[in-house]
């Protein structure tokens, strides 16, 4: 068959192809690159950290003071800081955000769910900044009167208040893998005389383990990078305890805090930060894994 | 309508069975909002034994099976008016309760749904919720008995703690009348079970039905004419929500009132 192109126009349309399919390429990759620089200068600054504090030293001292006369340099406490409070947040978040999925996926009708549903992920769009001044604000006042003795800046008005802006992560991708649950299941289920109730709790939640599973470890990787809201309702002071009613600072406060001062370029306390960084993104990347390995776990095969 | 159904049995041709009602449908419509998915139905469902519900797709077979054991009801938009007696109760009266009412109906679906739990817990599911054993040993003998009776209990016995999706089609589908059948039910719906089977697993789940008809009221949809007219003594025939006619199995097939029944069965339309 004759082409009712010629030789040159199909060499232009060649090239055009070959331009735009190397366009698309640089597009997708950069953000692999801009990734993989991230993590580069992580190393790069926090190998040079390392040379003076021995990561041994990192990882047991307890103490963290990198601007004072006599720096310690212990993540301890600061790791302390981010569990307490990722696990105050996760202990409102679960229940809440589950019970929420539940009910906008086997209960709600079709006019609630379309209410609840964006309401509920309008929560999301809240700046942290405003959720932190909430804690301190409004959360730790009435704390104050249930807790006896609570100070101004506590973990625990902190990691509710972290718990609240999650909620809306985990009842929303919940409640997406638990209407992924086949219709046929829930019919059995009601087929064999079942409740409502009782078909959502053990045939649709336990279907959905692996999605729930996700949901969480998304809201939980959430609430270990959050930032402003520890930073302002929490304090900066790092402090080892698991006490959620005392004051201390996670990773991210300690980063935020000590990257406004002014200091010195390629002094330690300035590597001290990427240190803390390395640290933080080591523990995201552990929950993506072991987000990763409960979805290949617990898969169901409906 | 009587209170009893004749129907001659396959083995048998010449001799005519009575049997009580076990289900009467009076003036059944149904409504999928604006449309009528079934008109005036009437009909009576003989106990014990096997009833077909035969027609061409779309015309209310399945629809008038979800009747029975008001699985309507979990679809919003549809509504179920008319009287339908099962041992002289109306179930569609207010005062039913319908988690009693389907604990008394088994349901076996198009496609294999065992829920994504091991064998055991499968076919547990149903005593569990009712409370149907008191002690563990009394679970696992109505779990035993139940995939014996089903026909599964040689092939699973290894690994009845393996995953039920695990299974074959077949052995998935008799997993799913194995639960159905341990909470003791009166009345078995079946939508058109072995339409997702190979021949052989259609054979089997077709021999088990001849079995649990001893004990059971069998309820089936089917678009296979031969499977009607092998598994059941009474069939019905639907045609546009309409129940054209029902009868004795081998009436319908060979000698049918109604135009709608012949064209169908003699393959002109369907």
């Amino acid at each position: 068959m004759a082409s009712r192109l010629s030789a040159a126009q199909r060499r232009r349309i060649r090239i055009r192809e070959r331009i735009i399919e190397s366009a698309l390429f640089l597009a997708a990759t950069s953000s692999v690159l801009v990734t993989g620089g991230i993590v580069f200068v992580l190393l790069y600054e926090s190998a040079a950290f390392f040379e003076h504090v021995p990561v041994i030293t990192f990882l047991t001292d307890t103490v963290w003071t990198p601007l004072f006369a006599d720096p310690r340099y212990g993540i301890m406490p600061l790791l302390c800081g981010t569990l307490v409070s990722t696990l105050v947040a996760l202990a409102v978040a679960a229940p809440l955000g589950l019970t929420a999925a539940l009910y906008l996926s086997e209960f709600a009708g079709p006019r609630v769910r379309e209410f609840i549903k964006p309401t509920l992920e309008l929560l999301s769009g809240v700046p942290t900044v405003v959720y932190g001044f909430f804690a301190l604000l409004f959360v730790t006042p009435i704390l104050q009167k249930i807790v006896p003795g609570l100070p101004g800046f506590n973990m625990l008005s902190a990691g509710i208040v972290i718990g609240i802006m999650i909620i809306p992560y985990v009842a929303s991708l919940s409640e997406d893998a638990m209407r992924a649950v086949p219709q046929g299941l829930r019919d059995a289920s009601y087929g064999l005389g079942a409740t409502k109730l009782e078909t959502a709790v053990k045939v649709v939640l336990p279907a959905a383990t692996s999605g729930v599973a996700a949901a969480f470890v998304l809201g939980i990787s959430r609430a270990v990078g959050e930032t402003m809201i520890v930073a302002i309702a929490a304090g900066t002071q790092p402090n080892l305890t698991l006490d959620p009613r005392e004051p201390a600072a996670t990773i991210t406060a300690f980063i935020v805090q000590v990257a406004l001062g002014d200091l010195p370029h390629g002094s330690l306390p300035y590597q001290s930060i990427f240190a803390a960084g390395l640290m933080l993104f080591l523990l995201t990347l552990a929950f993506n894994i072991f987000s990763f390995w409960l979805r290949a776990r617990y898969r169901e095969v409906y | 309508m009587d209170a009893q159904v004749k129907f001659s049995l396959r083995d048998a041709p010449h001799e005519m069975i009575e049997r009580a009602v076990k289900v009467r449908a009076e003036n059944v419509n149904v409504f999928y909002g604006a449309k009528q998915a079934l008109k005036d139905v009437n009909v009576g469902i003989p106990e014990r034994g096997v009833m077909a519900f035969i027609g061409p797709s779309g015309c209310g077979k399945t629809t008038f099976l979800r009747c029975i054991n008001r699985m309507n009801d979990t679809i919003a938009i549809a509504k179920v008016t008319g009287r339908i007696v099962i041992d002289g109760e109306n179930i569609n009266d207010r005062k039913v309760d319908v988690v009693e009412l389907r604990s008394r109906i088994g349901m076996v679906f198009q496609k294999p749904n065992p829920f994504p739990k091991s064998i055991f817990e499968n076919v547990a599911y149903g005593p569990r919720i009712h409370g149907l054993a008191t002690s563990k040993s009394a679970l696992e003998e109505i779990v035993v008995s139940s995939l014996k009776r089903a026909g599964l209990f040689d092939e699973v016995k290894e690994r009845l703690h393996d995953a039920g999706t695990g299974l074959s089609g077949g052995q998935q589908q008799r997993l799913c009348i194995a639960r159905a059948i341990a909470v003791e039910p009166e009345i078995i719906l079946m939508d058109e079970p072995c339409s997702a089977l190979d021949p052989i697993a259609t054979a089997r789940i077709e021999e088990l039905m001849e079995e649990l008809a001893k004990i059971y009221t069998i309820v089936i949809v089917t678009h296979s004419m031969q499977q009607a007219a092998r598994v059941s003594q009474r069939t019905a025939f639907f045609h546009l929500g309409n129940l054209v006619e029902d009868g004795p199995t081998d009436v319908i097939f060979n000698n049918p009132k109604d135009k709608r029944t012949q064209d169908y069965i003699t393959g002109r339309f369907g």
